[in-house]
């Protein structure tokens, strides 16, 4: 029987990092083992013995593309331990920054990463030397997302004004007035973008996923929300891990999330989307539809298209917090601390991102553990690829390859909190 | 020499958790010590589009980061991105996707390169987690931070023109 083997080499040769295995013998896939991500431990290790105003700053390295979900997710974990509840307008700076994140990822990874799979380009390079005009309307609508982290994040890259409590300056009304005139820009661009995504070539593909995700009562979620799924689950965030486990798969070093006794879930804008299209702004959702998609959306490769709602959605929702803005009295909550055990779970570009501390009297951290969206995803990107070359099988080697990455692709795996990237080539033997 | 310098950019890449990927923003450290003249230093563990929109008004930039191409550790490269391709056994070691090698390569398509763009690329021994750099990589950095400073003052003492 004629046995063909997919093979991932890394680029970077760091120990326990990426790499993906595929073997196929006939018509049938025999195996494949992904291992794209490393969990934090070295964070949560050097996070102990440190003062929970750290934390936010320390995460927030965790990640260049999304340090604002770590921040985020650990302020209100540890404001959860404190006892310390943020609303009004600090509350609605809190959903702006992470507007800004998710313009910036989001437009990174459908312009620069994910859209050239489908046009049939090695790379963005390549699509920019036909389409430049397209290529630097991305770029622009990233900046724009920059233009929001650095205002309010105090500088582009790694925010530093997040603090427990709120931030440590907020802006005032008149310094939004130029930025709101850009993300009208942005808002049509995004607009654009959603069309433009709309018509690309995508193969058929869709799989009985549980996607998970939070859910606010009156919000497209951020910062809070009960975790919920398709398939009933509907449980506070402290429940997290009674219901979710890291598991040591024999292949990797690194670990697998499930959900206990169900196994492989779907986290990130596809999860987010199906569980919470009635949250989305009417722009958004009219949007949606205009480009096809129902209130459900379950193939994978149209993640681009949905991304692209969540920028439009950011944009809109950036507007609204901007127009309705009155700078508050104080840029913090003031709380004394003490003892405690605190957990969240905020919506990273990616897919929830969970945080949890434990603290002293002196509010020194004693044990933290953060679970990234990408380590969550990693079991559902196993069982697509599966899935998807036993359907192209027949494939030449070089498409299968290549679709193997776009499959890969389809879920933005947060190579900066994962690993360095991964090259594919296919071995027969 | 004149005393108002044109403006160089010296930029320098890297994530200092990740061991000897940090030796870009090291160079940066001490390059901020010397206060250059006509010289700013911005630390980046940035994306590569955050980086085309950093060098985009500057006429003048030197980019420090680290690379693996299977050189001793230590050693030192030199590019001169408009005049000289860069080896493709060199990879710029980056975090992200869109990186150093990627911005390069859309701001040439985009004709959005800086006129005057030098690489300093030092070979890096270990990328895994941890702060720190390795004792050869050590080295390197304080080599690099030499080389740019004579860098810089030969471009504003010979008027070095774009």
């Amino acid at each position: 029987m004629k046995t063909k083997t997919i093979k991932v080499d890394t680029l970077a040769r760091v120990e326990g990092e990426g790499a993906l295995y595929v073997k196929i013998s006939g018509d049938k896939v025999m195996d494949v083992k992904l291992k794209i991500f490393e969990p934090p431990r070295f964070f949560e290790a050097l996070l102990r013995g440190r003062i929970y105003k750290e934390a936010p700053d320390i995460t927030a390295r965790i990640c260049g593309i999304c340090p604002v979900a770590y921040q985020m997710s650990a302020v209100h974990a540890i404001e959860q331990a404190m006892g310390v509840t943020v609303g009004g307008q600090l509350r609605e700076l809190r959903r702006l920054l992470y507007c800004g994140e998710w313009i910036e990822s989001h437009t990174l990874h459908v312009y620069m990463l994910h859209a050239p799979d489908f046009l049939g380009y090695p790379d963005v390079m390549h699509l920019a030397q036909d389409y430049p005009d397209i290529v630097k309307r991305g770029l622009q609508m990233k900046k724009t997302g920059n233009a929001i982290v650095t205002l309010l994040g105090g500088r582009e890259v790694h925010p530093i004004n997040v603090k427990v409590g709120g931030f440590y300056k907020v802006p005032t009304k008149q310094e939004f007035k130029q930025l709101a005139e850009k993300l009208k820009w942005g808002r049509d661009a995004a607009l654009e973008t959603v069309r433009w995504t709309a018509q690309l070539p995508f193969p058929n593909f869709e799989q009985d996923y549980e996607f998970v995700a939070l859910r606010h009562p009156a919000e497209y979620p951020f910062n809070e929300g009960r975790i919920i799924s398709n398939k009933g689950l509907d449980i506070p965030v402290q429940a997290y891990e009674e219901h979710f486990a890291e598991e040591h798969v024999a292949h990797s070093n690194a670990l697998h999330s499930v959900l206990k006794g169900r196994g492989a879930y779907f986290v990130g804008p596809l999860a987010r989307y199906n569980l919470n299209f009635d949250r989305l702004s009417p722009l958004a959702q009219e949007a949606a539809l205009g480009a096809g998609l129902g209130p459900v959306c379950l193939n994978p490769f149209q993640s681009i298209i949905v991304r692209s709602v969540e920028i439009l959605y950011a944009f809109d929702e950036a507007l609204r917090i901007i127009e309705g803005y009155e700078m508050p009295d104080q840029p913090a909550v003031e709380f004394n601390p003490h003892a405690g055990v605190g957990s969240a779970c905020t919506e990273a570009p990616r897919g929830i991102l969970y945080h949890r501390y434990r603290l002293n009297d002196e509010g020194l951290i004693l044990d933290a553990k953060i679970v990234p969206p990408t380590s969550q995803n990693q079991k559902i990107i196993e069982s697509d690829l599966r899935r998807y070359v036993e359907q192209a099988i027949d494939l030449p080697e070089e498409q299968l390859t290549w679709e193997c990455e776009q499959a890969i692709r389809n879920y933005d795996p947060c190579i900066s909190c994962a690993t360095h990237f991964l090259k594919l080539h296919i071995e027969r033997e | 020499m004149p005393t108002n310098y044109p403006l160089i950019l010296l930029i320098g890449i890297g994530n200092e958790y990740r061991s000897d990927d940090g030796a870009g923003l090291a160079v940066c450290k001490e390059l901020k010590i010397k206060k250059l003249p006509g010289a700013q230093v911005i630390e980046c563990g940035c994306d590569g589009a955050v980086l085309m929109e950093i060098w985009k008004d500057a006429k003048r930039v030197i980019l420090i980061d680290a690379v693996s191409s299977g050189a001793r550790p230590g050693a030192i490269y030199r590019f001169d991105v408009h005049t000289e391709q860069i080896p493709l056994s060199i990879s710029f070691q980056s975090t992200h996707a869109f990186g150093v090698a990627e911005a390069i390569g859309l701001a040439r398509v985009l004709e959005q390169l800086p006129p005057y763009l030098i690489i300093y690329a030092i070979e890096g021994k270990n990328y895994g987690n941890g702060k720190g750099l390795s004792q050869e990589v050590e080295k390197g950095v304080q080599q690099i931070v030499e080389l740019v400073i004579s860098e810089v003052q030969d471009t504003h003492q010979y008027h070095i023109p774009i």
